[in-house]
């Protein structure tokens, strides 16, 4: 492994820990959801977006837009550790009258672009986003989270293609692949596979990843640096709901159950982060 | 009115670099002009309008000034949540123009009425609903609209309606405009029903009864001063529209009226019915059908005189 690898392990196991934390302390569900994508979106905030935290409204900024709003508690952690706001903001997580909600609101915290909790938006957003870039010239990246389950939803669809006949090269899709929506496997719900076949039908470069391997992970992203590109991109990345816990890994129960302070204490003991 | 659009919206292109035009597979040839003043910024957005919708609402979290254009009752009820979150949550200033509204298209069916658009609509907090009443009102109020600090939605006719208003008025969103003076009844027309409210005006001065007639243009906002103004100092005020008897003009004076102390003329509700029209109809016998001629507004007004 890699030292910045092993960094990036450690980034994420910490913000794993976070994450399980704001969890029990505002009783909130969706944890295992918040989990399977939790090293798609360190990746993306520590070594893809280009952003900085103190001009985190800068017009020629990276986007990244969560469209499964319901790993929130995943992204106020990133981005939170990575400065955009005062861990004060974090820990009122989920509280009456708090800036973090259990699903962003818009504006609700600087580097939060968009407003999601109901599945299906983020991806037109995204593609409006990057068209914009495109009239007023601008040469950032726009990058769009999906779950696996929000592709049941057709305005998913109706962005891919028309991204694509667009050539918006400057859009990437993640989606965060771990076989769940809430109450089935996904594949038994609607069939999403041959899952990386359908975006490469619909017109995407497309790519199929480990999405707990930042090496793939960063292989495939790199893919988005090239210049002239005239497709989207998109990584199906194949994941696991609960990711990084044993007792929560593709335990379906996670999208709604909340830890209680012994499975706290043993998820932090497993990742390997100090007791607080 | 969608000519009238189509030559305000290129005219506007070409004088503010960050309009952009979003079309749901219609207009065919309308957007020739456009697409010459502002290449790069008019999108064929397909069959597909949530989209459409969503995109816009991240066109304009970029600072642009997105107009997206298709049949009234797809833009409306097909994207209904992506009106609700993409623009009334996030407050995004997108401008949605539904054309062939109401019952414009009466003859394609049922699929194509938009009588209920309104109504839903009106619901978003935030969200201006607007109707001008002829092609002449439609040029001001797309202009007000893309001032307007919010998303808007304006609804209008198709083709070749008759022209009331001999010059551009001053258009105000959240301002009546008064069309005819009259101290014994009003009559409040809400967007392409506008001429037939004139008709039935005339009628009525005929008969030695002065009715004024003013164009509900905003709906939402609507004008409380002058609802206050025409409920004082007539006996009868009658709202007329192309949309449901739910939801619409009707309905907002009525919500109105209900918490207005102080009385004032009788209201008299002239739309649609709540059901649809399964009968193959035009526009004008889908008007008759509901009671939207000239004649029965008449009738109704003298009743309650």
């Amino acid at each position: 492994m890699s030292s910045a690898t092993a960094d990036l392990e450690r980034i994420a196991a910490e913000l794993r820990a976070e994450v399980i934390g704001l969890s029990h302390r505002a009783k909130t569900p969706h944890l295992g959801s918040s989990l399977s994508c939790l090293d798609l979106l360190t990746a993306l905030y520590w070594q893809f977006l280009r952003i900085d935290p103190a001009n985190a409204a800068d017009p020629g900024r990276d986007r990244l837009i969560l469209s499964k709003g319901h790993a929130a508690p995943a992204l106020y952690a990133a981005l939170c550790a990575r400065g955009f706001f005062p861990r004060t903001l974090l820990e009122e997580y989920g509280r009456d009258g708090a800036a973090l909600a259990e699903q962003p609101a818009p504006g609700c915290a600087p580097g939060v672009e968009w407003a999601t909790g109901s599945l299906g938006h983020g991806l037109s957003a995204g593609v409006g986003l990057a068209l914009a870039g495109r009239i007023q010239g601008r040469m950032y990246r726009t990058v769009v989270v999906l779950s696996d389950g929000e592709c049941n939803e057709g305005s998913v669809w109706e962005a891919a293609m028309f991204a694509a006949a667009q050539k918006l090269g400057s859009l990437t899709v993640l989606v965060d692949y771990n076989k769940w929506q809430a109450t089935g496997r996904s594949n038994e719900v609607m069939a999403l596979d041959p899952f990386r076949a359908k975006w490469e039908a619909f017109g995407w470069e497309s790519y199929e990843v480990d999405g707990h391997d930042f090496a793939e992970i960063a292989a495939a992203l790199a893919c988005a640096e090239l210049p002239g590109r005239d497709k989207p991109l998109a990584i199906v990345a194949h994941t696991v709901k609960g990711r990084g816990v044993s007792f929560m890994e593709d335990d379906n129960n996670w999208h709604y159950r909340i830890p209680n302070a012994d499975e706290v204490a043993q998820s932090r003991r497993e990742l390997g982060v100090d007791q607080p | 009115m969608r000519n009238a659009f189509a030559a305000e919206i290129t005219k506007l292109a070409g004088q503010r670099e960050d309009l952009v035009l979003l079309s749901g597979d219609i207009g065919n040839r309308l957007f020739d002009k456009f697409k010459e003043v502002a290449p790069g910024r008019f999108f064929n957005c397909g069959v597909a309008e949530a989209n459409m919708v969503g995109l816009a609402a991240g066109m304009a979290a970029c600072g642009l000034r997105p107009v997206c254009y298709t049949i009234a009752s797809f833009l409306t009820y097909r994207v209904i949540e992506q009106i609700r979150l993409d623009l009334g949550y996030h407050h995004q200033r997108v401008v949605l123009v539904g054309t062939g509204a109401g019952l414009s298209y009466a003859s394609l069916g049922a699929t194509h009425h938009s009588v209920e658009d309104m109504g839903m609509l009106r619901l978003i907090p935030g969200l201006a609903v607007l109707a001008p009443g002829d092609a002449m009102e439609l040029r001001p109020a797309l202009r007000a609209a893309l001032e307007y600090d919010g998303p808007v939605y304006i609804r209008i006719g198709k083709k070749g309606e008759p022209v009331v208003h001999e010059r551009e008025p001053e258009f105000r969103i959240g301002q009546a405009l008064t069309v005819r003076e009259g101290k014994d009844a009003w009559i409040l027309a809400l967007g392409n029903v506008l001429p037939l409210a004139i008709e039935a005006a005339e009628s009525l001065a005929a008969q030695g009864i002065a009715c004024g007639v003013a164009s509900m243009g905003s709906l939402k906002p609507l004008d409380a001063d002058f609802l206050r103004q025409a409920f004082s100092q007539s006996a009868v005020v009658a709202t007329v529209e192309e949309h449901s008897i739910l939801g619409g003009l009707g309905t907002a004076v009525a919500e109105w009226k209900a918490d207005w102390s102080a009385g004032g003329a009788a209201l008299i509700r002239c739309a649609t019915p709540d059901e649809f029209l399964h009968q193959t109809s035009h526009q004008s016998s889908a008007r008759v059908w509901a009671g939207l001629t000239a004649e029965r507004i008449v009738g109704r007004i003298r009743e309650n005189l």
